[in-house]
């Protein structure tokens, strides 16, 4: 046998460190699967989301940022084709056929066309976009203000979150995307579902014909695909009940770090 | 009355509040460094400015896969790329070699889970900055901080035979006082390194963002403040080895001693303010 090499020996401490570690790590890994750790790291979301929101200017805008700073390629992250039948023939036809739906606790329920949607008030700026995962891209993004959408639609005193149903599954779970937020953010004057993207059409690996932008979180907020807005009391009875597809896969609701 | 010899030699190093606040960045240090790395984990690639744009990555720990099917580790700084396989860009899981930036030893979960990771880093970060504001606070309040920590004039004037002592590693132990490049490195740490880790993690806050433009403008955006972020972390780490080195050379049993109970044996110098 030949004598070991620098990086056999190399591989052998490494080993022999990983070894001696493992115990302590076993043991954060399964703190991390005990329910009460989960409980108590999840009051650090509740306290940034107080603190967040006491200490800042309630209607600050997130940063827009000229024309030229735009990424010359966007990810598409999560979902970039849902990929059904009914999606494809929707895409097809220009999305001529989709409708909006505006529903629950609203004074006037709607089904809005593409086309009346471009005849609400509208928005156009040139955001960051901040991915969970670390990365940051920047768009120009066009839509109508979800705002002016809910005060068309006459929100409902007891009202309280406004939910995005999406026409993705993900990961083939079978379990439709959908996200929520709340009115304050709802009526943010950045918060828009956007139908234009860098001065085109929403591509179909953004969203296609219709994504949500919430400037001040992150990306997992800014649903795609968008086919309802649902105003509810409480979100507790849909899906997982903790308010988003991500949500309920242990990210936070509050997504503003 | 009078105080017996042994007494004497017996010094109030530190006071309760220090060192509750030492064992308690110590806790925070321990998840926060390996629930960062397994956060940035699930983007392992660093670059400068707003945007993270592919080709102009400053550091990124890739995974390639070999013509015979073997998954190996990258690590590319500025385009310069070296085989890290089994430390950084792959390594073994359960057995299995897979493709992750920091091998699963340095990282809380030591499974890819960033939303776990998230919750870990997320609420020790907040333990991190309520005892640094009550430490702070504290050192000012009390004077730790202008007494004891930052040097003086006469500190730096002894600044050259310190450093001329220390790189012949005779260390000056059982001092009662931080001689002047413990002060220095006490110092960089508490009112540089600390502050600064905490100002570029909340620059990628988009939140703060929103409210503070300033933040990320500081560092240059929001990807520069991730890559600052990251870079700081190895420089705690770097003092922390550094301080357990010293810790340990210097008399690690009286060192334990008064960190924990407050209380260590001195050498004599005759008048106890030296």
């Amino acid at each position: 046998m030949a004598e070991p090499g620098p990086l056999d020996r190399r591989r052998f401490v490494l080993r022999g460190l990983a070894l001696a570690a493992s115990p302590l790590l076993a043991g954060c890994d399964r703190l991390s699967e005990a329910r009460w750790i989960a409980r108590l790291l999840q009051a650090g979301e509740g306290l940034t989301h107080r603190v967040q929101r006491t200490l800042t200017r309630r209607r600050a805008l997130a940063r827009e940022f000229p024309e030229s700073a735009r990424s010359a390629v966007f990810p598409g992250n999560g979902t970039t084709d849902p990929g059904t039948e009914a999606y494809q023939a929707l895409a097809a036809a220009g999305f001529a056929d989709w409708r909006l739906e505006v529903r629950g606790l609203v004074e006037r329920p709607a089904r809005l066309s593409l086309v009346e949607l471009r005849r609400l008030p509208a928005r156009t700026q040139v955001t960051r976009h901040d991915c969970v995962e670390g990365w940051s891209a920047i768009a120009k993004w066009t839509g109508v203000r979800l705002g002016a959408l809910l005060d068309a639609a006459g929100v409902r005193p007891e009202a309280r979150y406004v939910v995005i149903r999406c026409a993705d599954t993900m990961d083939g779970s079978g379990e439709p995307y959908y996200e929520s937020l709340d009115l304050e953010d709802a009526y943010h004057e950045q918060t828009i579902l956007a139908y234009e993207m860098n001065d085109r059409a929403l591509p179909v690996a953004q969203g296609a014909p219709l994504r949500l932008r919430v400037e001040r979180q992150l990306g997992y907020k800014m649903a795609k695909y968008v086919t309802a807005v649902e105003l509810v009391a409480g979100f507790g009875h849909i899906a997982r009940g903790r308010g988003g597809y991500w949500e309920d896969r242990g990210y936070e609701w509050y997504a503003g770090i | 009355m009078t105080d017996g010899p042994a007494s004497r030699t017996w010094l109030y190093r530190h006071t309760a509040a220090t060192r509750l606040s030492h064992w308690i960045t110590v806790l925070c240090l321990l998840v926060l460094a390996p629930s960062g790395l397994q956060i940035f984990n699930a983007h392992p690639t660093l670059y400068w400015g707003e945007r993270s744009d592919a080709e102009h990555a400053v550091l990124a720990l890739r995974a390639v896969t070999t013509n015979d099917d073997e998954i190996r580790g990258v690590t590319e700084v500025w385009g310069h790329r070296v085989d890290t396989t089994g430390l950084l860009g792959a390594s073994t899981e359960d057995g299995e070699r897979v493709a992750r930036g920091f091998p699963a030893w340095a990282t809380l979960p030591g499974s890819q889970w960033l939303a776990m990771g998230r919750r870990w880093h997320l609420f020790f970060a907040w333990v991190f900055v309520l005892n640094a504001l009550a430490f702070g606070l504290y050192a000012i309040l009390s004077r730790h901080l202008t007494r004891d920590l930052l040097p003086g004039g006469r500190d730096l004037a002894g600044l050259g035979a310190s450093l001329r002592d220390h790189l012949r590693l005779r260390f000056p132990s059982g001092e009662p006082r931080y001689n002047v490049l413990q002060k220095m490195a006490y110092v960089s740490v508490v009112v540089v390194l600390g502050p600064l880790v905490v100002l570029t993690g909340l620059a990628m806050s988009p939140w703060a963002d929103a409210a503070l433009p300033l933040l990320p403008a500081l560092f240059g955006g929001r990807q520069s403040a991730r890559t600052v972020h990251f870079a700081l972390t190895f420089a705690l780490i770097g003092f922390t080895i550094m301080h357990v080195f010293m810790v340990t050379v210097t008399g690690i049993a009286n060192n334990l001693h008064s960190i924990i109970t407050g209380w260590a044996r001195v050498h004599h110098h005759g008048s106890r303010d030296g």
